[in-house]
């Protein structure tokens, strides 16, 4: 039991390291190459089911890269980037989809379950603790 | 009273969702074009690299752009009934050829039959990209106004050429067959 639990982390720790093609292409400036690749995470490869482009190994991931790698050579901004793909191939592909009617669901269900959670906790932890103690002798 | 009945309706609203869910089709987007105009463009043409194809070919009438490669296994599968459209149907068929060899492409529609007007030859995908293209093959419907009237994604058959292209060709073009229109010139 223990072998195949260490077995499932170990499978689990892996999986970041399993970082599949970037730096076909990149660029000299340090600091110019952490945006590109910063950038390539944010997108999502639109073929393939929930990877980034940046991990995709995807024909349609691979042109996106060059095109995003094109662009920002050609001195255009993170946002215009995103702008573009996001007129070209739709929501789906920004990890972090704007704050607008038709996403207001998405961000606001977390914090309203976890309010939820919170309320219902305090519920049970007052009912407890208005229970008498000596109720249930277990000793 | 709420205490019992509270978990079997959240499971039910639960279950409502995880039931749809099993139906809803991950892989196919609504593309953000459709209602936009068409993206212009030029490429060399596939049958003669000095030719130029683009969106000017196709302006002032109702067109099919189909994205296409001799490596997309859904394009041989669709490539019959292009041929049937091009004969049949009224609406010239343009080509996008995606990341493919020029001399596979020439070979494949010697061997197989041309549907289309002509071939842009996209060898980077740079085109593809700004059609928002992300695996052929794909179809395009576009109006004489040169919007974006439809985009389908997969081998184009005829149950879905009947279900999602006819009505909008109808409706655009006011009868069928489409009245050929001259363009602009």
């Amino acid at each position: 039991m223990v072998r195949i639990l260490v077995a499932c982390l170990m499978l689990v720790l892996a999986t970041p390291l399993a970082f599949a093609i970037e730096g076909e292409l990149g660029f000299d400036d340090p600091a110019m190459n952490e945006r590109y690749r910063s950038l390539l995470r944010e997108i999502r490869c639109p073929k393939c089911l929930n990877t980034s482009i940046a991990d995709s190994d995807a024909l349609i991931a691979a042109d996106l890269r060059r095109e995003v790698h094109q662009k920002m050579a050609e001195g255009h901004t993170d946002k215009e980037i995103v702008d573009y793909l996001v007129s070209r191939y739709g929501e789906f592909v920004v990890y972090r989809p704007p704050l607008q009617p038709s996403t207001w669901a998405l961000w606001g269900a977390p914090p309203v379950l976890l309010l939820i959670g919170v309320i219902v906790f305090a519920r049970i932890l007052r009912d407890r603790a208005r229970q008498p103690l000596d109720e249930d002798p277990i000793s | 009273m709420w205490r019992y009945a509270m978990p079997i309706v959240l499971f039910a609203v639960l279950g409502v969702f995880l039931y749809r869910g099993l139906y809803l089709n991950p892989g196919s987007l609504e593309s953000p074009l459709v209602g936009r105009p068409a993206p212009e463009f030029s490429l060399p043409s596939l049958e003669d690299p000095l030719r130029e194809v683009g969106s000017d070919d196709f302006a002032g009438q109702v067109a099919l752009l189909n994205v296409w490669a001799t490596w997309c296994v859904g394009c041989r599968q669709e490539h019959p009934y292009l041929l049937e459209l091009a004969r049949t149907s009224g609406i010239p068929i343009y080509g996008l050829n995606w990341k493919d060899d020029r001399a596979a492409a020439l070979e494949w529609l010697a061997r197989l039959g041309d549907p289309y007007v002509a071939s842009a030859f996209d060898s980077e995908g740079d085109v593809a990209i700004d059609w928002g293209v992300y695996g052929a093959p794909e179809t395009f419907l576009i109006g004489r106004d040169g919007t974006v009237l439809h985009k389908h994604i997969g081998p184009l058959m005829p149950e879905i050429w009947r279900r999602d292209f006819l009505p909008k060709i109808a409706k655009e073009c006011g009868s069928l067959p489409c009245p050929l229109v001259d363009g602009e010139e």
